[in-house]
């Protein structure tokens, strides 16, 4: 096991082989599922107005990764969703760009052809995305190629089912090498957390993750039901709160799929500043993986611009 | 100044039609007081009046408890059982109905934030009178008996933490076991009582069955030492709670009594911490800690005080203090001046005899009574703030080593209303419900309410249950 | 000036939360107690007996999983709504039963306050069913009812709303879900009643009707490998002991059939909600 994992100096015992690794985890404070959830039920009732919705509204545009994962992609949908996430509304220039394009890697060439000198970030899923069902050497040349080919940021999958079951030191190490085959690109590590099913699993994960060198916590791939939800973002905001109280370094959270109205971001960002606070309120700390929520995020944007209710024929599909 | 700082999001007023001056009601109607007496009722936030209400005296108590036994006598005492439920129904469905209003007409009188009054006291409020009226005609089937019979007339004395919500606990049960009701809501909280006055005009329930009798201490005296009530329920200071047990000491009244509290918040070392700082958060802060069972004590071991106090503390800066109606607020006003000078009284003496005060930086508004969510870390059981039932905001915080000790320090009061207790081992929480001296044990959660649940106290905290099939045992000759 | 002529409603099938016909493509005839034409129903075959009971178990897990009060609320709003259609009801119970308008309006005043009186227990079963026990040692010891799950119900033959509704709220109200087989001469009220249901938050699945030949439909619902319980009570009294038989197969809860039709009006006990309810006890251990 690596000992050049960030964070290893504050936790080195913990890493030190599979079975402290275990009880470190296991040792972590358990997740009540239900008070859980009424914390989020009760965040989510918190009143964004005005000048604070505006400021959230715009804040989650620019939070936004704008995706395209399917098989059918081509390089003609890449660009043109690349030019969307440069400029989302033609009709306002003063609609900030999004964060990221976010795209399979082999795809990652075009998207960073369109984006290039605008500040858009290029995120390419790698790792055998969405399943992660591959040989490690496999998903190292994923990696690499995604980076080669143009991303500067790589969203990975763990092994779920390495995770189930138990074999937490082979998680920890796939996420440590992929790490090293970045390069200069950020990372985020994708629990999908759908899969791993309870809260406490969520902690534990997200751990793993930071202790392995992940610059962002992502919940889900999009591809699995359910993805990301308030409560377990909840869990993953308190997680990277307490791994910066411990190493002073800030991960980032990544709440991805099912987010699609303009509603559940901004509860999203209300959770953010309340749970994990205001270092996390920018887009080199939260992320939004989501496709049609730009789209309610610009509609919103012109009610609380013109007043009147907009439509979608006034924006663009891609 | 904040990133995220959110712009003010209050609630219309414009909702609720206040009246400047509101009579008694009695009979089905409302009337003046016999003798012209008013007092004032005042929005605790801003401290501006928001209307005049009548002073019940000796002799409208007097007529307001003929009506109910007229009405005891004639209407409801013979009704169908299945008839009566329907009432209760109505009046559940108006309030579902008219859920704004009465949420933002409580949050004016009482100064609670808006969140609470909407999503809280008014929902319960219509779930009370749907459940008891659910029990009205299965009374045979309820543990008492194959044909119990209701009491008569109960004279019902109210306090000021959840007007409406302790409105709905008196009269569901009563009227659903057959009994009609005279209810005193407190002097400075009536105006939700009074509109729900309306609702029974608007369901037609027949005059007298529920009468409401504004007033202060004298008028609420006046009700229980009434030598013409069968019941008497009581819900307020365990100091008036005795005084009602004296007075109807040797008399055939039956009683029941629903006072105060000191709960013990237990948070074991294996408790799941995050949510175990929001039972505390809320255990003491919800309804700004004006709850007889708020968990004003807390409980934790001492291995794992300092990452909890930690967390509670940075928890305790994100608490919103200001308006009730804006919907963003946390804590809301204080309910009185006398109330607000009872909690600095009590809070002072925490500073004078050794404890730690934290507060986080919080600005209270100019107008209105106000006190900021608070702290007292290195309390001991002899400090007044441990033993004393404070009704504010504030916390006071003591360690303990084993689970023996957490029980010993946890039942080493006269109250014994509620407890907590927060531990991810479930028969350490099973074993420690077992062993706690309160009425109500919340484990992994606080402050949870539901009309199917019984709730009452153990010693000094009263005797008799609301909710749940016990809670009719109140009003049944069982 | 010519009478206008009546839009005549159809009577189909209310399965699954909506209103198809039977698959076989039949129908008979119902007639009034004088013998007048009143409606075609649609004859439920076998396979409308299975897509009835898989609309049934696919609302199971919902419904139950629904809180108590949540269901009493829902019944409570279905008394509303079949109040609010009472003069509608009173024309078809009068015409299906034979019965004059203030008979009739009696019967469907009973109905209502029927579904009132049952939709008040939701939340109240467990305190009447369900106890914690003084075991003799450090164990917290429970007992809570549960709902048993899909409950076949073979509803009154005469009482084509009342009978209807005191056999099949009781089933509902703790969480199971119903097929029911409405009477076989009077099932125009029950269709009615589907759509009083599909009208108030009653979610999809939980109550199916399905009208037709009680002796073609009956066998297949008892012999189901997929149905809990089954309600006997509209069995024909030759044919009970064959259904009580096939039942036997999954160990299904069976309420017989009575001796002698009751009296619908009288007011009911709580047998018919506890003959669908499993018991489950808890033991947990109390200690440090």
């Amino acid at each position: 096991m690596s000992l050049l994992v960030p964070a290893a100096e504050h936790l080195p015992d913990a890493l030190a082989s599979e079975s402290t690794l275990r009880r470190f985890l296991h040792g972590l404070p358990g997740v009540d599922q239900v008070g859980a959830e009424a914390r989020a039920a009760t965040l989510a009732t918190r009143s964004i107005k005005r000048e604070s919705k505006r400021w959230a509204l715009d804040m989650a545009v620019r939070m936004t990764d704008l995706t395209t994962l399917e098989g059918a992609d081509t390089p003609g949908k890449v660009r043109a969703l690349s030019a969307k996430a440069v400029r989302p509304d033609p009709s306002d220039p003063t609609c900030p760009s999004v964060a990221a394009v976010c795209v399979y890697g082999d795809l990652a060439g075009e998207a960073a052809a369109v984006v290039a000198g605008s500040g858009v970030h290029v995120a390419a899923v790698a790792t055998a995305f969405p399943s992660g069902r591959a040989s490690l050497a496999v998903k190292l040349a994923d990696t690499r190629d995604a980076v080669a080919a143009g991303a500067d940021e790589i969203d990975m999958v763990i092994d779920r089912g390495a995770f189930l079951c138990g074999r937490y030191g082979e998680v920890l190490e796939e996420i440590v090498q992929v790490k090293q085959a970045c390069g200069p690109a950020h990372l985020k590590v994708i629990l999908e957390t759908g899969e791993l099913a309870t809260l406490d699993n969520a902690r534990r994960a997200a751990w793993l993750a930071m202790a392995g060198g992940a610059d962002f916590v992502k919940t889900s791939t999009g591809k699995v039901t359910p993805a990301a939800t308030l409560p377990v973002t909840l869990v993953l905001l308190e997680a990277v709160r307490d791994f910066a109280a411990l190493t002073g370094r800030a991960v980032g959270v990544k709440a991805a799929g099912g987010i699609r109205s303009a509603k559940d971001a901004i509860r999203y960002l209300v959770m953010v500043n309340e749970v994990a606070g205001e270092r996390w309120l920018t887009p080199e700390a939260f992320r939004f993986g989501a496709s049609t929520l730009l789209n309610d995020l610009l509609l919103q944007r012109a009610k609380q611009r013109t007043g009147a209710y907009a439509g979608p024929d006034y924006f663009t599909i891609d | 100044m904040p990133v995220f700082d959110y712009a003010p999001a209050p609630e219309s007023r414009d909702i609720v039609a206040l009246r400047p001056g509101y009579g008694l009601f009695v009979d089905g109607a409302f009337t003046e007081p016999a003798d012209g007496g008013t007092f004032k009722t005042v929005n605790p936030a801003t401290e501006e009046v928001l209307a005049e209400v009548a002073e019940a005296g000796p002799a409208d108590v007097d007529r307001a408890v003929a009506a109910a036994r007229r009405a005891f006598d004639g209407v409801w005492g013979r009704m169908r059982p299945a008839e009566r439920a329907k009432y209760l129904f109505r009046i559940a469905r108006v309030l579902q109905e008219r859920a704004r209003e009465f949420a933002v007409l409580e949050s004016l009188d009482n100064g609670k934030p808006i969140r609470e009054s909407r999503d809280v006291d008014v929902p319960l409020a219509a779930a009370h009178f749907f459940y008891y009226a659910g029990w009205a005609d299965k009374l045979r089937w309820a543990g008492f008996g194959g044909d119990p019979r209701p009491l008569g007339v109960a004279g019902q004395v109210i306090p000021w933490n959840f007007p409406l919500l302790m409105a709905a606990w008196k009269l569901a049960p009563a009227l659903a076991a057959g009994n009609t009701c005279v209810l005193k809501p407190a002097e400075t909280t009536p105006l939700s009582a009074l509109l729900l006055a309306e609702v029974l005009q608007q369901v037609d329930l027949p005059p007298g069955v529920v009468n409401i009798v504004t007033g202060a201490g004298g008028t609420g005296r006046a009700l229980v030492a009434h030598g013409g009530l069968d019941k008497v329920a009581f819900t307020g200071s365990t100091e008036v709670g005795k005084q009602i047990q004296r007075t109807l000491a040797g008399t055939r009244t039956k009683l029941t009594l629903e006072l105060g509290g000191k709960a013990a918040n237990i948070v074991f070392d294996d408790a799941p911490l995050d949510q175990a700082v929001e039972g505390i958060v809320n255990g003491i802060f919800f309804n700004q800690g004006h709850v007889c069972c708020a968990g004003s004590r807390l409980l934790v071991q001492e291995s794992v005080a300092e990452p909890l106090l930690e967390r509670l503390k940075q928890r305790l800066a994100t608490l919103r203090l200001g308006d009730p109606l804006d919907k963003n607020t946390d804590i809301g006003a204080v309910n009185s001046a006398a109330q607000l000078e009872r909690i600095t009284e009590l809070a002072a003496s925490g500073d004078a005899e050794g404890a730690v005060r934290w507060q986080p930086e919080c600005p209270l508004p100019d107008r209105g009574w106000w006190f900021p969510p608070t702290l007292f870390t290195g309390v001991s059981q002899s400090h007044r703030i441990a033993r004393e039932e404070i009704f504010g905001p504030v916390l006071s915080v003591l360690t303990f080593r084993t689970p023996d000790e957490a029980v010993v320090k946890a039942n080493n009061t006269p109250y014994g209303l509620s407890a907590g207790v927060w531990s991810e081992k479930g028969s350490r929480i099973l074993w420690t419900a077992q062993r706690l001296r309160a009425g109500v044990v919340w484990a992994n959660t606080f402050n949870r309410f539901d009309p199917a649940s019984p709730f009452g106290g153990y010693k000094e905290s009263g005797f008799g249950r609301e909710g749940g099939r016990h809670g009719l045992e109140a009003y049944l000759d069982a | 000036m010519p009478d206008r002529l009546a839009v005549r409603k159809t009577y189909k099938l209310y399965v699954g939360g909506a209103f198809p016909r039977s698959e076989s493509g039949r129908s008979y005839e119902i007639t009034s107690a004088e013998g007048r034409f009143l409606a075609n129903a649609a004859m439920a075959s076998r396979k409308d007996v299975r897509d009835a009971v898989v609309a049934a178990r696919g609302a199971f897990a919902k419904w139950s999983g629904a809180t108590a009060y949540n269901r009493g609320q829902v019944l409570y709003r279905a008394a509303e709504v079949l109040e609010g259609r009472r003069a509608q009801f009173v024309d078809e119970v009068a015409a299906s039963e034979g019965r004059d308008r203030d008979d009739a309006a009696g019967t469907v005043d009973a109905a209502v306050d029927r579904l009132v009186w049952y939709a008040g227990w939701s939340d109240k079963i467990a305190q009447i069913a369900g106890s914690a026990n003084a075991v003799a040692g450090p164990y917290f010891n429970f007992s809570v009812p549960e709902p048993t799950g899909v409950v076949a119900v073979l509803a009154p033959q005469s009482s084509s709303l009342l009978g209807l509704v005191s056999v099949v709220a009781p089933v509902v109200v703790s969480g199971n879900t119903a097929v029911v087989v409405a009477s076989e001469d009077a099932p125009l009220p029950a269709i009615t009643f589907g759509e009083v249901l599909a009208t108030s938050d009653v979610p999809g699945g939980v109550v199916n009707i399905l009208t037709g030949r009680t002796a073609e439909l009956a066998p297949v619902l008892a012999s189901h490998m997929d149905v809990n319980a089954i309600d006997l009570h509209g069995a024909a009294a030759g044919a009970a002991t064959d259904l009580e038989q096939a039942a036997a197969e999954n160990v299904k809860r069976v309420l017989r059939r009575p001796d002698a039709e009751p009296d619908w009006r009288a007011d009911p006990d709580p047998h018919r909600m506890l003959a669908f309810l499993e018991t489950k006890t808890v033991w947990h251990p109390m200690g440090v």
